[in-house]
C-alpha cells in the first residue's frame, strides 16, 4: 500500500531566521542567552512569538558566561545570540573562557549583509577572524542553503571530542533569504574523528604498571566532569585504593568527603596532595592537562613517577610533562576498560595490602598541615569562615560558582564538593566577572537548586550589570561578596613578592552593595561581625524569587595558604 | 632540526589563516609554506617547512591534526622523498660576464627565462641546497632581485615491484 507522505515544516520554504530557530529546536535547545541588534533583527522577530526561552542579558560578555554556566551545570550546550560588531566583540572574553576550560557553547553572531562584508560597514567586525584562536571552530555562513548543515556541525563539534565553543557568524541577508529547510540527520566530517576508546594494549600496560607501583596517586581534572565519568573514577580509585587529588577544574569529579580524597593540588593545593604528588612513583593523570598552576616548577614535578595520562585530546599529552604511558580516549570509556582490565582477586589484593605504608604516609601528611586559618570571634570576619558557614548551612547541597582570585581559592579549599558539576569556575583563563553570570546560567538550568556565587568585591563589579537580568527573570541567585576592599590575590602577591608595595590594588571606593541590590529590586544583606554571618546566609536562603547580595565585610589582609610561589616545586609551600 | 610537513586540508575559506595562526599563536617557526589545490578541488595540500626539537614537532603534528579542517598530516623527515623549490633570480649581465653566467646556468641545468640589456632572469628548480648554491655563485655578479617559492615535497615510490 502506498504511504502518503506527510507534508511538514521540513519541506516548506522558509527564511534563514526561521530556519535558525527550527535548527535550535531540532537540537533540543530550550534557552538562548542573547542581546538584540540590527543584524539579528530577523531572528528577534521570530523570537517575538516565543518559540523558545530567551534570556535578555545586559552585556554580551554576560550572555556567554551564562551559557557557559548553563553548560557546566547541566552538561548541555549553552547557546548565545548577539548582534554584529560590538555585540560580537563583547563575547570574546566569554568565548576564550569557555575555550580554555573546554565548555560546549555555541555562539551565534549577527553580521552585516554579505555584500557589505569587508567594506567597514556600520557595526561590522571580522568576528570569525577575531575568534579563530579562541574557538574550537567557527563558521561564516555565506548561503542560506548551508545554514542547517553548519548549525548541525556547530553543535556536533562543540559537544563531542574535547568540547569547546563554536561560533557561527550570520550575515543579515542570509537570515532574510529563503530556502527549503532540511535538517541533516547525521554529521560526517571526514577530518574530525575523535577517539573515544583507549588502546587496549596501552590500557593493559597502564594496569600492569600501576600494580607494580607502591605509591600511586590519581590526579584528575576537568575532563572527568566533561565526560561524566565521576562514577567510573570513584570505582577505579576504590577498586585499587589509590589516593586521589583533583585540579581546580576537577573538583566535584571525585567526592570531596571521600576517605581517598587528598584535596586539590597545585599552587594553592593542600599540603597532603602536593607532597603525595611529589613523592609518588605512579601518577595517573585523568582528564587533566598539567597546567603550570598545577605543576609548579615543571622539572621537579612528580620527579619519581612513571606517568600515565588519559586524555581525549592528543595535544594535551606530553605537552608540558613527558608521559610514559599515554592513553588517548574518552575518560569514561577508558576508565571503564581499565576497571575491567584489573585482574581478579589475588594480584589486586596483594597490591592493595602493599599500599598500607603509603596510606599511612598520606594520612600523616593530611594531619600535618590541614587547611586552616586563625579565627577570632570578636575580630573581623574571616573569608574562609564565610565559606565554611555556606557549606554548613547548605549542607553542601548547592551549585557554587566563583569569581577569580582569593575568593576562588578559598571556595576551592573550604567548601566540599560531593557531586560533579557543582563547582563552576574559570580555571584556565581566570576571568574575573565570570561567577555571577555563570551562576545565573546555572540557575536557569536548575531553577530549584541553590546557586551561590562566591565573589570578591573586585570581581563582582566586572559583570554587576547582570543583576538586572537576574531580577527580570526572578532568579534567586545568591552572591556572597567577600568584601575586603582590595584586589586580594594581587595584593597578596604584592605583600609576598613586591615588598608590600600595594600598587593600585585598593578598591575601597565602591558602592554600598546592600543599597545597590535594593536599587535593582534585589535583596541586599550585610554582615560585619562573625556572629552575623550565619544569620545573613540563612536569611538569603529564604529568598526564592529574586537575587540576593550578601555583603560580608572581611579581613583585608588575609592570605591564601598553602602557596607554592610561581616557579617553585610543589613541595616548597608557604604554610600559614 | 628542519622538517618538511605535508598537510592535506579542506579547500575552504580561512583555512590558511587557521594554519598560520596556529603557528604564530604557539610560537612555532615557518620557514616556508606553499598551498595549492590537489586533484580533488575540495582538498588543498600545504607543504610547510618548519624547525624545532622533537617535542615541538610532536606538538606541531598534533595541533595541526586537531584543526577541524585538517585531513592528514605527514612529516617527511627520515624517509625517502623528493623536495623541490623554484627560484627566479635576476642577475646583472653585461658583455664581459654573460658567458660565465650562462655556463653556471648550464652546469645547474637552470634556464634563462628573460633577457634584457642589463639583466638575465634565471629560473632554477631543485632542492633548497641547489637553489642556494646557485644564488651563492651568482651573487658576485650582483643579484638585483630574487624570488623563491618554498619547498614542495612528495614521497618516493618503493623501488621494488
Amino acid at each position: 500500500m502506498p504511504v502518503k507522505k506527510k507534508i511538514n515544516a521540513e519541506v516548506e520554504k522558509m527564511t534563514g531566521a526561521r530556519m535558525f530557530i527550527e535548527c535550535l529546536l531540532k537540537e533540543g535547545v530550550d534557552t538562548i542567552f542573547g542581546f538584540p541588534g540590527g543584524a539579528v533583527l530577523p531572528i528577534y522577530d521570530v523570537l517575538f512569538d516565543e518559540p523558545l526561552n530567551h534570556i535578555l542579558v545586559r552585556h554580551e560578555q554576560g550572555a556567554v558566561h551564562m551559557a557557559d554556566g548553563y553548560a557546566r551545570a547541566s552538561g548541555r550546550p549553552g547557546v548565545v545570540l548577539v548582534t554584529s560588531g560590538p555585540g560580537a566583540t563583547n563575547t570574546v572574553t566569554g568565548i576564550a573562557t569557555a575555550y580554555m576550560d573546554s565548555i560546549p557553547v555555541v555562539v551565534f553572531t549577527g553580521q552585516v549583509p554579505t555584500a557589505l562584508i569587508g567594506n567597514d560597514a556600520f557595526q561590522e567586525a571580522d568576528i570569525v577572524g577575531i575568534t579563530r584562536p579562541c574557538t574550537k571552530h567557527n563558521y561564516l555562513v555565506k548561503d542560506v542553503e548551508e545554514l542547517p548543515r553548519i548549525i548541525k556541525e556547530a553543535f556536533y563539534i562543540a559537544t563531542t571530542g574535547r568540547p569547546g565553543p563554536v561560533l557561527v557568524d550570520l550575515p543579515k541577508d542570509v537570515l532574510t533569504a529563503t530556502a527549503r529547510f532540511q535538517y541533516p540527520e547525521k554529521v560526517s566530517i571526514e577530518s574530525y574523528q575523535p577517539t573515544y576508546r583507549g588502546h587496549p594494549g596501552q590500557i593493559k600496560k597502564a594496569i600492569d604498571f600501576i600494580l607494580k607501583s607502591r605509591r600511586p596517586v590519581i590526579y584528575s581534572g576537568g575532563g572527568v566532569l566533561l565526560s561524566n565519568a565521576s562514577r567510573e573514577l570513584k570505582t577505579f580509585a576504590e577498586k585499587l585504593g589509590i589516593p586521589t587529588t583533583t585540579t581546580l577544574m576537577g573538583l566535584g569529579g571525585f567526592p570531596g568527603t571521600h576517605p581517598l580524597f587528598m584535596g586539590m593540588l597545585g599552587m594553592h593545593g593542600t599540603y597532603c596532595a602536593n607532597m603525595a604528588v611529589t613523592d609518588t612513583d605512579c601518577l595517573i593523570a585523568v582528564g587533566a592537562r598539567f597546567d603550570d598552576r598545577v605543576t609548579g616548577k615543571i622539572d621537579e614535578f612528580a620527579p619519581y613517577a612513571g606517568i600515565i595520562h588519559i586524555d581525549i585530546d592528543p595535544t594535551s599529552i606530553s605537552k608540558n610533562v613527558k608521559v610514559d604511558i599515554p592513553i588517548v580516549g574518552d575518560v569514561k570509556e577508558v576508565l571503564k576498560d581499565m576497571v575491567r582490565a584489573i585482574p581478579m582477586q589475588k594480584a589486586t589484593s596483594e597490591f592493595k595490602a602493599g599500599l598500607k605504608e603509603w596510606h599511612d604516609q598520606v594520612e600523616t601528611w593530611a594531619n600535618t598541615h590541614k587547611l586552616t586559618y586563625k579565627f577570632d570571634p570578636n575580630g573581623k570576619i574571616k573569608p574562609q569562615y564565610v565559606i565554611e558557614k555556606l557549606y554548613e548551612v547548605t549542607g553542601g547541597d548547592a551549585i557554587i560558582t566563583t569569581e577569580v582570585g582569593q575568593n576562588q581559592m578559598w571556595a576551592a579549599q573550604f567548601f566540599k564538593y560531593k557531586k560533579p558539576r557543582t563547582f563552576l569556575t574559570s580555571g584556565g583563563l581566570g576571568t574575573m566577572g565570570f561567577g555571577f553570570p555563570a551562576a545565573i546560567g546555572a540557575q536557569v538550568a536548575f531553577p530549584k537548586k541553590t546557586v551561590i556565587d562566591i565573589a570578591g568585591d573586585g570581581s563582582i563589579q566586572m559583570n554587576i550589570q547582570e543583576l538586572a537580568t537576574a531580577v527580570q527573570y526572578k532568579l534567586p541567585v545568591k552572591v556572597a561578596i567577600l568584601n575586603n576592599m582590595v584586589l586580594g590575590m594581587v595584593r597578596q602577591w604584592q605583600e609576598l613578592f613586591y615588598d608590600k608595595r600595594y600598587s593600585h590594588t585598593c578598591v575601597s571606593v565602591a558602592p554600598d552593595y546592600v543599597k545597590l541590590a535594593e536599587s535593582y529590586g534585589a535583596v541586599g544583606l550585610r554582615a560585619v561581625k562573625p556572629d552575623e554571618v550565619v544569620d545573613v546566609i540563612k536569611e538569603a536562603m529564604k529568598v526564592k524569587d529574586r537575587p540576593v547580595f550578601m555583603d560580608f565585610k572581611v579581613e583585608p589582609f588575609e592570605d591564601v595558604y598553602p602557596m607554592v610561589p610561581a616557579g617553585q616545586p610543589l613541595n616548597k609551600m608557604l604554610i600559614v | 632540526m628542519r622538517h618538511t610537513i605535508s598537510v592535506l586540508v579542506q579547500n575552504e575559506f580561512g583555512v590558511l589563516s587557521r594554519i598560520s595562526g596556529l603557528f604564530s599563536g604557539r610560537g612555532f617557526n615557518i620557514e616556508s609554506l606553499t598551498v595549492a589545490e590537489t586533484l580533488d578541488s575540495k582538498i588543498s595540500r600545504m607543504t610547510i617547512v618548519t624547525s624545532g626539537d622533537d617535542k615541538v614537532l610532536e606538538q606541531i603534528n598534533k595541533q595541526l591534526n586537531k584543526l577541524i579542517n585538517v585531513i592528514k598530516v605527514h612529516d617527511f623527515t627520515g624517509e625517502e622523498h623528493i623536495e623541490r623549490e623554484l627560484a627566479l633570480i635576476k642577475v646583472n649581465a653585461n658583455a664581459e660576464n654573460r658567458a660565465e653566467i650562462l655556463s653556471i646556468v648550464d652546469i645547474f641545468r637552470a634556464k634563462v627565462v628573460d633577457v634584457s640589456p642589463r639583466y638575465y632572469t634565471v629560473e632554477i628548480t631543485g632542492d633548497r641546497e641547489k637553489a642556494s648554491a646557485m644564488v651563492e655563485l651568482l651573487r658576485p655578479f650582483g643579484i638585483k632581485e630574487i624570488v623563491r617559492t618554498g619547498s614542495v615535497a612528495m614521497a618516493r615510490s618503493p623501488k621494488q615491484k
